[in-house]
């Protein structure tokens, strides 16, 4: 069960159209396409994907499955929108009360476990891992957990176990961390005790009907056997524009971080059948990622670049993630940011400082078209209001 | 669009032995993420056409590994589709019994797909050419002139020299065919070139067939085409946009090298309603590490650059 109705705000413009999962990473990925593929490589082909917030080009994206051969005939990938009900017509209200209204879902298909997924992370696991560590445990629910330093450990919900794993204690943001184990958002249970404090907890009127508030405290204080299991590869939580930017810069360098030509585990996703980019004569790149559509002629440096960008003659981009379509015209400079799909870089624009003199990342919204010669600066959020704002100042 | 689409897989493999010794003349890699049946096959579901027979002949493994069901064509359909016809080899035949040589023997071979399709015209390509082409309005013109025969044709330069790998048609103001493949008197210049993309109705078609078998004919251009071009009612259809013919390896490196060019490179791929469709390989993207060195070159996913990637040459833009 994937969740995928979140809104994801702190994205700011990425997500005005369109839900945290759909957002597009690694130039020719979306964030939903690892939980997916994941999945996949795991051997979980029935997956459902909850979703809520602006819907369409998520449901669009997944389809029938077929990317991620997940168009079964017996099972397979289905998305599961909130619904109206005899009784009842409810948004999901929470983690907990999305996976509650979907028991119908589970029990059609009556598995043995059921795992619990986030669509807004970037890892690539093993999920059967997790569920043989699970069964070996004869655990009632097994949370993925990640070592982060403890400086950090106060933003996560942190899990306090005994040698065996056993968790004794959970944290949601702790000032003070008893431990630097942090949750993932990663959860395998045994499917009957997850129905029935599901119901339990949509029964208690106090409850936020969110797994990490209330039906993981509500399963320990109850003396369940809930375990950690271990989790020590790349994660990371995209949840914000900094930390979007940086998991696309760690698909950078000789030896990256974040492989995706990792023939093992493939990430899949779905892409149109688009021409191969075109290098241009006097053009320039380095330590870059480049995909499908695009025509490089200036100069690339640190950065990524989805499908169909076009870098004309003389413009530069560095340090920067360029999402699908847009075009930087001749000579404009782009540093440390990240351009949402279809925005035009006028002539002889710049957006945003380079690293280290910049104030922080800028962020432009799609669809936009920046006058040639404009000046974006660094450090803000540009959406259509703000662009109009800069243009106005300028001409005065 | 009533219409369907028989492409032949295999023809003039010979032209190019070096590259089809284990694959079909389709499945010949082209422009980095392509093989060469994606421009026929994108052209004829492009042009509304979405039932197609697949003709194959030797070694069509790669082929079939390459066309799946069909999807990435959007051909994986349960009225139409994309149908591989394997060669018609029966088991208890004996002497009745070989293998097709030309491409009136392989639609002998298929007379049972033919008679079977519901549309009322047949759209026949070769797939050794690189085009972006709309056929519909080839297939408009076909049934509106009630010809018999259309073939598509391009003005191309050729001589003396190149007539062995050319078919050049000549047609009247109105573009009645009167002569096809006489080059007794021909001079270096412009002609009007056959593109082996050819319309033609499918009861004619049957019709053409069975006169074949009765006749003993083998070469649908020799024996329909030339020496029958008055006989029946032919007529060209003029396709003015880039088309390329890969008829040696010279034509393939020089067919490759076009793509650097943007404006063939625009008239191939740069029509937004006329995309070409491939597999869909789901390669990582492109990796540019430090050092790496690229100009005027095209380049697919799932490389990684680390050294030198360059054309040198004067007519390099």
């Amino acid at each position: 069960m994937l969740l995928a109705g979140g809104q994801g705000s702190r994205l700011y413009l990425l997500t005005e159209r369109i839900a945290k999962p759909a957002v597009p990473f690694g130039g020719k990925y979306r964030i939903i396409d690892f939980p997916l593929s994941n999945c996949i490589n795991s051997g979980i082909d029935t997956v459902g994907v909850l979703t809520q917030y602006q819907p369409l080009a998520l449901n669009e994206y997944i389809g029938n499955g077929q990317p991620w051969d997940l168009d079964r005939t017996y099972g397979g990938v289905w998305t599961l929108p909130p619904y109206q009900g005899q009784k009842r017509a409810d948004w999901y209200k929470g983690t907990a009360n999305a996976i509650y209204q979907n028991i119908q879902f589970i029990d059609k298909f009556d598995p043995d476990y059921v795992v619990i997924l986030s669509g807004d992370h970037i890892y690539k696991m093993d999920y059967a891992e997790m569920i043989e560590a699970h069964k070996k445990n004869n655990a009632d629910c097994t949370i993925a957990v990640f070592d982060v330093p403890l400086s950090e450990a106060s933003r996560f919900g942190i899990m306090t176990t005994d040698d065996e794993l056993r968790i004794t204690e959970f944290e949601e943001k702790p000032k003070n961390p008893k431990s630097t184990k942090a949750s993932m958002g990663v959860y395998v249970f045994s499917k009957d005790k997850l129905v029935s404090y599901l119901e339990a907890d949509e029964a208690d009127e106090n409850s936020q009907k969110d797994f990490g508030k209330n039906i993981i405290p509500a399963m320990l204080k109850a003396g369940e056997r809930l375990y950690a299991f271990e989790f020590s590869g790349y994660w990371k939580d995209v949840g914000t524009i900094d930390s979007l930017w940086e998991a696309n810069m760690d698909l950078l360098g000789d030896r990256p971080e974040l492989p995706l030509k990792d023939k093992a585990w493939r990430i899949l996703s779905r892409n149109d059948a688009l021409p191969p980019h075109f290098v241009g004569q006097g053009a320039v790149i380095n330590n870059s990622v480049i995909t499908e559509g695009c025509e490089i002629y200036g100069t690339v440096i640190n950065s990524v670049l989805s499908a169909g960008v076009v870098v004309e003659r003389g413009a530069v981009v560095r340090d920067s993630v360029i999402l699908g379509n847009v075009t930087l015209k001749a000579d404009s400079v782009v540093d440390y940011s990240i351009i949402d799909s279809d925005t035009v870089v006028g002539k002889g624009a710049t957006v945003g400082k380079a690293m280290g003199v910049s104030e922080g990342i800028t962020l432009v919204g799609g669809g936009l078209n920046i006058p040639s010669g404009a000046e974006i600066p660094d450090g803000i959020i540009c959406g259509k209001e703000k662009l109009a704002e800069i243009v106005n100042k300028e001409v005065k | 669009m009533n219409a369907v689409g028989i492409i032949f897989s295999s023809i003039n493999e010979k032209s190019v032995y070096e590259l089809t010794k284990q694959r079909t003349m389709a499945s010949v890699p082209f422009g980095c993420r392509y093989r060469l049946i994606d421009f026929a096959l994108s052209n004829m579901v492009n042009s509304g056409i979405n039932h197609v027979g697949l003709v194959t002949h030797y070694n069509y493994q790669s082929l079939m590994d390459h066309i799946g069901s069909g999807k990435d064509w959007d051909l994986a359909r349960r009225h139409g589709g994309i149908k591989i016809l394997p060669p018609y080899i029966t088991a208890f035949a004996n002497s009745a019994n070989y293998l097709y040589n030309t491409r009136l023997e392989a639609l002998i071979s298929i007379r049972d797909f033919i008679a079977d399709c519901k549309e009322d015209v047949v759209v026949l390509s070769d797939c050794d050419t690189v085009c972006n082409l709309d056929l519909s309005k080839m297939v408009e013109q076909h049934i509106e002139t009630g010809a018999d025969i259309t073939l598509g044709v391009k003005s191309s330069y050729v001589s003396q020299d190149t007539t062995a790998a050319v078919t050049v048609v000549h047609s009247d103001d109105n573009g009645k065919v009167y002569e096809v493949g006489d080059y007794s008197d021909l001079k270096n210049g412009f002609e009007d070139v056959y593109v082996r993309i050819m319309v033609i109705g499918r009861k004619y078609l049957e019709e053409v067939i069975s006169d074949a078998v009765a006749h003993g004919y083998t070469s649908f251009t020799k024996d329909i085409l030339v020496r029958n071009c008055k006989k029946h009612d032919i007529r060209t259809y003029k396709f003015d946009s880039y088309f390329a013919t890969i008829r040696s390896l010279g034509d393939y490196f020089r067919t490759s090298m076009d793509l650097l060019d943007p404006e063939i490179r625009n008239s191939l791929f740069g029509e937004r309603t006329r995309p070409v469709f491939t597999k869909v390989r789901n390669s990582a993207p492109t990796s540019y590490n430090n050092g790496a060195i690229v100009r005027n070159s095209l380049i697919a996913d799932g490389c990684i650059i680390e050294g030198t990637v360059e054309i040198r040459s004067s007519s390099a833009a």
